[in-house]
């Protein structure tokens, strides 16, 4: 076992881990930060998204030791500390951009890191970017919606939710 | 304008707000403390002789609690089948048992062998890879025309074939479809598969057993869309636990699709193991786990043929069917192919003769159950490839020719023993021809033929029945449970309610469309009314969530219950009011005197239930709570015509959907806005199927298609933005709501469609091929344009 500190939505975090612990079983079970979560076993479905030092990683991809000294920001993070929804969370309630929720803090997570890097993507960006982010609810006709409307795009000509 | 409130609003969803901040309460998120985990050990050969399973090595390793295998559950029951079907000679279906851990055989990959309980997972996996177990390998059974040969390899020994029923609907009719076949004009024959398909809901299933000394009482968490039904199945008939000392929770739930309606052993397992090892267990799905352990869905073959007069009236229909039944009977497995497929076969239209033919089959392969739409995409899918390829050889308009066989007066008894009670199938057309922009098409195929690609367009019609269902018709037709649905309604002191329903939502938003019919029948606010649901310790018995049928039968239960409420505190009211109950209304959340302005408040009302110094007490009982259990009179007829368009590109075969139009009729709708998600998901799933999706085995049994990186999950460049219509609206005449249910119609709806846009995108590029099985892949398209 070894010991891993880390900071994780701006608090400090430390824990025992064994070598093949992966960074969302620390998320998960040591830091009960359960907002993250498996949907596969091969790195595929994107609900398990967290950043990592800014960027956006997946947490079942990743093994604790790993993630030592990083600074890591998961879905527990998103809001503000009074609870409002950051602009990314809010367009996603707005535009009915989730249905069982499953997928949803890796999709929010994998948008804000879209929209970091690309503050006004199209609709086929949107799309391209969630290639790594499976949804089995929505179709994702509402969360790319949702995703061009948190960017500030005017999204009324898209069909309605 | 827009309703910002009540039925008919879009509001925003409650639910959102905990699952956008991890705040979601999943089962997985559930740990019960000095709990243990459980890792299967499952079969890697389909078929085989279990000759021993040697735990000595593997008991002796670090953290193992104990090691169970089948030998264990011996005297226990087996994982029970909730119907059965009457074959077409009147024999019931032929029944296996299907037992928590293999014993003497295995049936399938993925079947359980033995489940290791350790103090973590690791060390629970570190030692399974240290049980020895002997096999001989037995041939496996697969294909299903093979499976029923003579002389072929039994799955079961004890039982007679692999035939498990054959059956016919309506035999009766048989004689009278055949004659009509003989005296046809025309008749069009197609040969399908109906791919078997993955439900993969994004959260894998996972069951948490717990059981108290102290009080007897057994705990299940688990991800289930049904918790009263597991309660009742697992205790009564696998583990015979009363329903009094079982308590079953399925907390918040990712998604189901069907595939978490069943009863499934693990759950026992961990029920069973929590008083074996006097500590909770907990077992987590991995994903390749789930993809042989999930019931899967679909796996019909199928001929169907139509006969058609002279001037293109059908005259009847007749189909021929095997249905994969996997290696045992799923809970609900036997009724899809024939009650919810067969009797949908009339589609949109007015056949006067129908004949369906179904074998199901036991193979060496998952079992086989309902998933989204069950039997009900089957039956449209065969229907409408069908009905096109028969214009396409008559040469007519694949529009003009359902649109002269539409069924158009209401109620109609259909052929195939049900009676559609409303619909109006030229409407929904109508607007379908209108979203699709029909007349810019062939423009738009000009601008693909400049990009060198080829563009199809293709439309199909559907017809489902949901609202499932009239108890006293399905205790006829073999189940063996009751379909009604429940609520409790139970108003607090100061005015808001809690509404208890037997419903189940993961991911369907009831706690918003819920509340919003309550709160409209009473005139309050959304928010003073909260729905709980998921606990048979806090709700009434109640079938559950499936078959489309939450608001249609679960929401005319809340109904009932809350007109209970309200009658109930009229009669309070007219006491405060000092007037007749009969003059006495209750409007805008207050209660009133007609022709006075005399007035008193909801929460004035609901005070004095509680508070009872001013009240009838010689007249009625203090307390303001009231139960309803609901048992439709009939099924609910959804129904509604989509449009797709595609571009294909000849070079590489590739398919990409360009415009997909939905024109669905659900009767009345309470949130727009959920009813439009519910279709957009349903879409995808059927779109899935058919460009996409394949649960794929070869013929020793190996499944092929076990992980996302071989299963081909939608993805979102896969699929376009939809355009969804729901106005044409047909209210159901036999529900409070006039609701019909919309969860399943686009999955239900939309693969023919596809494949019909494909089929006319490859006609325009010269191809003769008049039928290409789903999933529609670019190898298949390619293949079918170049042989």
């Amino acid at each position: 076992m070894s010991e891993v500190k880390m900071t994780v939505n701006g608090k400090a975090a430390s824990g025992k881990v064994e070598g093949r612990t992966l960074l969302v079983q620390f998320l998960r079970e040591n830091l009960k930060l359960t907002g993250t979560h498996v949907g596969c076993d091969t790195s595929q479905c994107g609900a398990c998204v967290v950043h990592v030092n800014g960027q956006a990683v997946k947490s079942c991809t990743m093994l604790a030791v790993e993630a030592d000294g990083a600074e890591v920001s998961t879905i527990e993070g998103q809001a503000a500390p009074d609870g409002t929804l950051n602009t990314i969370q809010q367009a996603f309630q707005d535009h009915h951009g989730l249905q069982c929720g499953f997928c949803t803090p890796g999709m929010v997570m994998s948008a804000a890191a879209l929209l970091k890097d690309n503050p006004k993507p199209t609709e086929a960006d949107v799309r391209h970017y969630l290639d790594g982010n499976i949804c089995r609810c929505t179709g994702y006709h509402n969360i790319v919606k949702a995703i061009m409307a948190a960017s500030g795009q005017d999204v009324s000509t898209i069909a309605a939710e | 304008m827009p309703k910002d409130s009540g039925i008919g609003a879009s509001s925003k969803r409650r639910e959102d707000i905990r699952f956008l901040t991890g705040e979601g309460n999943y089962t997985d998120d559930i740990n019960v403390n000095g709990q243990a985990y459980v890792y299967f050990l499952r079969s890697d050969v389909a078929h085989g002789t279990l000759n021993s399973v040697d735990t000595t090595a593997a008991e002796g390793m670090d953290g193992v609690v104990k090691i169970f295998t089948g030998a264990d559950f011996e005297q226990v029951g087996s994982v029970p089948c909730g119907w059965q079907v009457t074959d077409k000679h009147g024999e019931v279906m032929q029944e296996p048992r299907h037992p928590v851990l293999a014993h003497g055989k295995v049936r399938h990959v993925g079947e359980p062998i033995a489940a290791v309980v350790a103090e973590t997972l690791e060390q629970a996996r570190d030692a399974a890879e240290a049980i020895e177990v002997d096999i001989s390998e037995l041939p496996a059974v697969i294909d299903m025309k093979d499976a029923v040969k003579d002389g072929a390899t039994k799955v079961h020994d004890d039982l007679t074939s692999n035939l498990c029923y054959d059956w016919g609907f309506v035999e009766e009719n048989k004689g009278a479809v055949d004659q009509a076949f003989k005296e046809a004009a025309h008749v069009t024959t197609l040969e399908l598969v109906n791919n078997r398909l993955v439900a993969n809901p994004m959260e894998p299933r996972v069951a948490v057993g717990d059981f108290s000394r102290g009080t007897g009482e057994h705990t299940l968490f688990t991800t289930s869309q049904n918790p009263h039904v597991i309660r009742l199945l697992m205790g009564a008939f696998v583990l015979g636990i009363p329903e009094h000392k079982l308590r079953v929770v399925a907390p918040d739930v990712g998604g189901g699709f069907g595939t978490k309606i069943f009863h499934y052993q693990e759950e026992a397992f961990v029920t069973f193991a929590a008083k074996a090892c006097n500590r909770a267990v907990k077992w987590t799905s991995s994903r390749s786990e789930a993809f042989m352990s999930d019931a899967h869905g679909r796996d019909h073959v199928t001929k169907i043929e139509l006969a058609l007069d002279k001037d293109n009236n059908f005259t009847a229909l007749r189909t021929d069917t095997y249905a994969n039944m996997g290696a045992y009977l799923s809970t609900f497995a036997p009724s899809v192919p024939t009650w919810l497929h067969g009797t949908l076969m009339a589609g949109n239209y007015k056949t006067p003769l129908i004949y369906v033919n179904v074998k199901a089959v036991f193979t060496n392969t998952v079992p086989v159950d309902a998933y989204r739409g069950a039997g009900r995409p089957e039956a449209t899918y065969q229907l409408e490839r069908l009905v096109d390829k028969a214009a396409h050889e008559l040469g007519v308009d694949p529009i003009k020719l359902r649109r002269q066989n539409f069924i158009t007066e209401f109620p109609y008894a259909t052929p195939v023993a049900v009676e559609y009670d409303t619909g109006d199938y030229i409407a929904t057309m109508d607007k379908l021809e209108e979203m699709a922009d029909i007349a810019g098409f062939a423009a738009r195929r000009k601008e693909s033929e400049a990009k060198g690609k080829l563009r199809g367009f293709g439309v199909n019609c559907y017809i489902e029945a949901c609202g499932i269902a009239p108890s006293n018709l399905v205790g006829q037709l073999g189940a063996r449970a009751g379909l009604f649905e429940s609520c409790t309604v139970r108003v607090n002191a100061t005015g808001g309610l809690v509404v208890m329903t037997g419903s189940h939502s993961h991911g369907q938003g009831h706690e918003t469309s819920f509340a919003q019919v309550v709160a409209d029948m009473i005139g309050i606010p959304e928010d003073m009314v909260e729905i709980v649901h998921g606990d048979t310790a806090n709700t009434p018995m109640g079938m559950g969530t499936y078959g489309s049928r939450s608001l249609a039968v679960g929401g005319s239960a809340m109904v009932r219950a809350t007109e209970k409420i309200i009658a109930k505190a009229t009669k309070i009211a007219s006491h405060l009011l000092e007037a007749s109950e009969s003059d006495v209304e209750l409007k805008d959340g207050a209660f009133t005197v007609a022709g006075t302005d005399k007035s008193v408040a909801w929460g004035d009302v609901t005070l004095a239930a509680y508070v009872p110094h001013n009240y009838p007490l010689e007249e009625i009982e203090p307390g303001l709570e009231e139960t309803a259990f609901y048992d439709p009179s009939n099924f609910t007829y959804p129904s509604g015509a989509y449009a797709c368009e595609v571009e294909l590109d000849p070079e590489t075969g590739v398919v990409t959907i360009e415009r997909f139009s939905a024109a669905d009729d659900f009767g009345n709708i309470v949130n727009p806005m959920i009813v439009t998600g519910q279709v957009h998901g349903g879409l995808a799933q059927g779109i899935g199927q058919a460009l996409l999706e394949n649960c794929s085995y070869d013929s020793d049994g190996q499944l092929l298609s076990a992980s996302y990186m071989d299963y081909a999950m939608p993805r979102a460049s896969d699929l376009p933005m939809f355009d969804v219509d729901h106005s044409c609206q047909t209210p159901c005449t036999h529900n409070p709501l006039g609701v019909k249910g919309c969860g399943e119609a686009g999955a239900i709806g939309s693969p023919p469609s596809v494949v019909n846009a494909v089929l006319d995108a490859m006609r325009s590029g010269g191809s003769t091929v008049d039928h290409i099985d789903m999933p529609v892949t670019p190898h298949r398209v390619w293949e079918a344009m170049n042989r």
